[in-house]
């Protein structure tokens, strides 16, 4: 591996970002599952009311990486997270941290749509709910209708929010798990591979959706597209067997490539 | 080359479609050896059960004298109840023969009404001391051997020594039966009545009321505590060798035979605890014991089966394990925990071996008034009715079997319903 001894921008010693806010930080980031070594010393800045895109081939720890920053991986037993990953200067392994708290702040939508095999309404109202954030039925109303308009779904559903989430198509669904993610307000959403399940159509609507949600989120997406990364990203990461290989603005990885595994990756050469 | 794979595919045809009509009647095969199973048993069990379901009875004019019910004139219940009706059942009977004079054949003659008709005379009483004094018709059980006489279960040109009634006791039968005393009824006595040595006046109401005791404590306490298990063993438990010693045990436990844990409520609740022996409380405690491997096992399964990405949605949006498990796992896991939980029932319904041994195998003549009181269970009914003399239990042992299998029909049916109720589409 070429890599391996090699200094290169995005890795542990990355330069912090002066001109814009932070909003999530990783340094010294290690993931084992196990005896596997998955992810190894990424240290990553995200930056706050923008989209961050992870690309990387296939097992390259991207999925992993994002799931350490709402600690996901706290429910595999046989993970360990050892590092520093900081949300608003506050590190999210430290004890004082309730991973409930975090994942409110932090919400996730998952590769697959994964709707509750409850009604539209409930699915929206299930996180307000259990954090109490809506006060009455009026208030509760009220969260479920914006979060559905702001994930575009609301016209599509308004008429039958008491049918199944699981009835809706797939596109949609994926759009209902948004809005769900949006109900709780969080600061950071993070999707991985959002689209991976949706037909074309249903992509560009979720691409539309994550474009318009970047100006009140912070937004981390894992995507296997490098068009999509393209299309919605405005800084990009690429990750390659556990490591960081390269991280910068979007524009500048896909058109200036630092490294050349990513300018290999981004050219079709492997991944 | 083409033309030769085509061929050689083609010259294999035959061969693979035998192959599968062969297995396909293998299949077949297997399933009408098993119906031809079921339908034999049936069949047997009808056969010989349907008649206990019908009571011969006989209408007897018993004149209530006021100097034996009630000499005092005063209607003490005390009185009442203690009168010697007996007496009266018997001038009843000798009244219709009076031909019948030597004491030997008087006490055949009286032997073919039941004790039940004392009992009988008495409830009338009972419920209308008004009566007393005048001449009433009452409705009494026939002796289990005339009832099958009735039934034509009794060989009439056997040789007199080799069945139980005499050609006397015959001959009075008839001339009962063509003076139009006789009548065949629904034999209402098999759900209303417990446990008799009487063949005519035994039923299973005890034994389904002490089932059901039983039953309702196994339930209240495996379930929860079966589900319990389970979700810690499948959410919390760290995966350790202690975890792993649990679960190996757990399907180790399942495999026991059942008399062990009869065994061990003998000598732990009975023993140890000092409880009342033929208690349902102990049966229930013993049949927990005995199900909760069942249940922990299916609620697992049923916890297993749901999918990671319903966890994950719920972890996604901040909710806690605890609101996760109880708001997505627990619900989408209901129905596999029912069904896992009814089939534990049903066998536990079934269960004998265990109950022998901490004493629900007495005989008891009395419903059990509540989960404390001495009781028997039905599968044990039907071992006590099957070990019986009589050969008026026969047809009763059946009839109870019947009714126990309409229990676990009508269970199973119930986890059917209940599981279409909870299902949900993902």
């Amino acid at each position: 591996m070429t890599d391996q001894h090699q200094p290169f921008e995005g890795t542990a010693g990355q330069p912090r970002i002066a001109d814009r806010s932070v909003k999530v930080s990783a340094t010294n980031a290690n993931v084992y599952y196990g005896e596997k070594h998955a992810i190894k010393d990424v240290g990553l800045d995200i930056v706050a009311q923008e989209v961050t895109a992870f690309i990387g081939p296939s097992g390259c720890g991207k999925s992993t990486f994002l799931r350490c920053l709402n600690r996901m991986n706290d429910t595999i037993d046989i993970c360990r997270v050892t590092g520093d990953i900081r949300l608003d200067e506050e590190d999210i392994y430290d004890r004082k941290i309730d991973v409930v708290e975090l994942r409110a702040r932090v919400g996730m939508v998952f590769q697959k749509p994964n709707p509750f095999p409850k009604s539209i309404y409930e699915n929206i109202a299930y996180g307000p709910r259990i954090h109490g954030t809506a006060t009455g039925k009026a208030e509760l109303d009220e969260i479920v209708q914006s979060s559905l308009v702001r994930a575009g779904l609301w016209e599509e559903v308004k008429d039958r929010l008491d049918s199944p989430g699981t009835g809706l198509s797939g596109g949609q669904q994926q759009r209902l798990c948004i809005a769900r993610a949006i109900a709780v307000s969080p600061e950071v959403i993070l999707m991985d591979e959002p689209c991976s399940a949706l037909d074309p159509i249903a992509t560009a609507k979720i691409e539309e959706l994550i474009d318009e949600l970047r100006t009140n989120f912070t937004i981390v997406i894992v995507t296997h597209s490098m068009q999509q990364a393209a299309r919605v990203s405005q800084r990009t990461a690429f990750f390659h067997l556990g490591r960081l290989i390269e991280c910068g603005d979007t524009e500048t990885i896909f058109t200036n490539p630092q490294h050349n595994l990513t300018q290999g990756y981004i050219t079709g050469r492997f991944g | 080359m083409t033309s030769n794979n085509t061929d050689l595919v083609r010259a294999g045809l035959a061969r693979r479609y035998r192959a599968e009509k062969r297995f396909r009647l293998y299949g077949l095969g297997a399933i009408l050896v098993a119906l031809a199973m079921l339908l034999t048993l049936f069949v047997t069990i009808f056969g010989s059960g349907l008649g206990a379901f019908t009571a011969t009875e006989m209408t007897l004019e018993v004149t209530l004298f006021p100097q034996d019910v009630d000499p005092e004139g005063n209607r003490d219940p005390d009185v009442l109840s203690a009168a010697n009706y007996r007496k009266l059942i018997s001038q009843a009977m000798l009244d219709l023969f009076p031909d019948v004079t030597t004491r030997q054949d008087r006490r055949a003659l009286l032997a073919i009404v039941s004790d039940g008709a004392t009992y009988e005379a008495r409830r009338r009483v009972m419920a209308d001391p008004s009566l007393i004094g005048q001449r009433i018709d009452i409705t009494v059980p026939v002796s289990s051997d005339f009832d099958l006489l009735n039934k034509g279960k009794v060989d009439e040109t056997s040789a007199e020594h080799e069945r139980r009634i005499t050609d006397k006791q015959i001959a009075w039968f008839k001339r009962l039966q063509d003076r139009g005393m006789i009548s065949t009824t629904f034999n209402k006595r098999l759900f209303t009545n417990s446990d008799s040595r009487q063949p005519e006046l035994a039923g299973i109401l005890g034994a389904v009321v002490g089932s059901m005791y039983t039953l309702l404590i196994t339930l209240a306490l495996s379930f929860p505590i079966g589900v319990a298990a389970a979700v810690y063993l499948e959410e919390y438990a760290p995966q350790n060798w202690f975890t792993d010693m649990i679960e190996v045990n757990i399907n180790n436990l399942a495999a026991v035979p059942s008399i062990v844990f009869g065994l061990l409520g003998l000598a732990v609740f009975l023993n140890v605890f000092g409880m009342p022996r033929s208690a349902p409380v102990v049966g229930g405690l013993v049949l927990t014991l005995m199900t909760l491997p069942t249940i922990i096992i299916a609620s697992r399964a049923a916890l297993k089966s749901v999918p990671p990405s319903i966890r994950e949605a719920a972890l996604g949006v901040g909710a806690s394990k605890l609101q996760m498990i109880v708001h997505h796992v627990l619900p989408l896991a209901m129905p596999g925990m029912l069904t896992g939980t009814i089939i534990g029932m049903a066998q536990a319904l079934g269960e004998t071996a265990p109950l022998l041994m901490i004493g629900m195998v007495a005989f008891i003549a009395d419903v059990p008034g509540g989960p404390l009181a001495p009781s028997t269970v039905m599968p044990v009914q039907i071992y006590l009715w099957a070990d019986s003399a009589e050969r008026a239990f026969v047809e009763r042992t059946s009839a109870a079997i019947m009714i126990l299998l309409a229990f676990l029909v009508f269970m199973n049916a119930g986890a059917v319903v209940l599981r279409k109720k909870f299902e949900r589409k993902w």
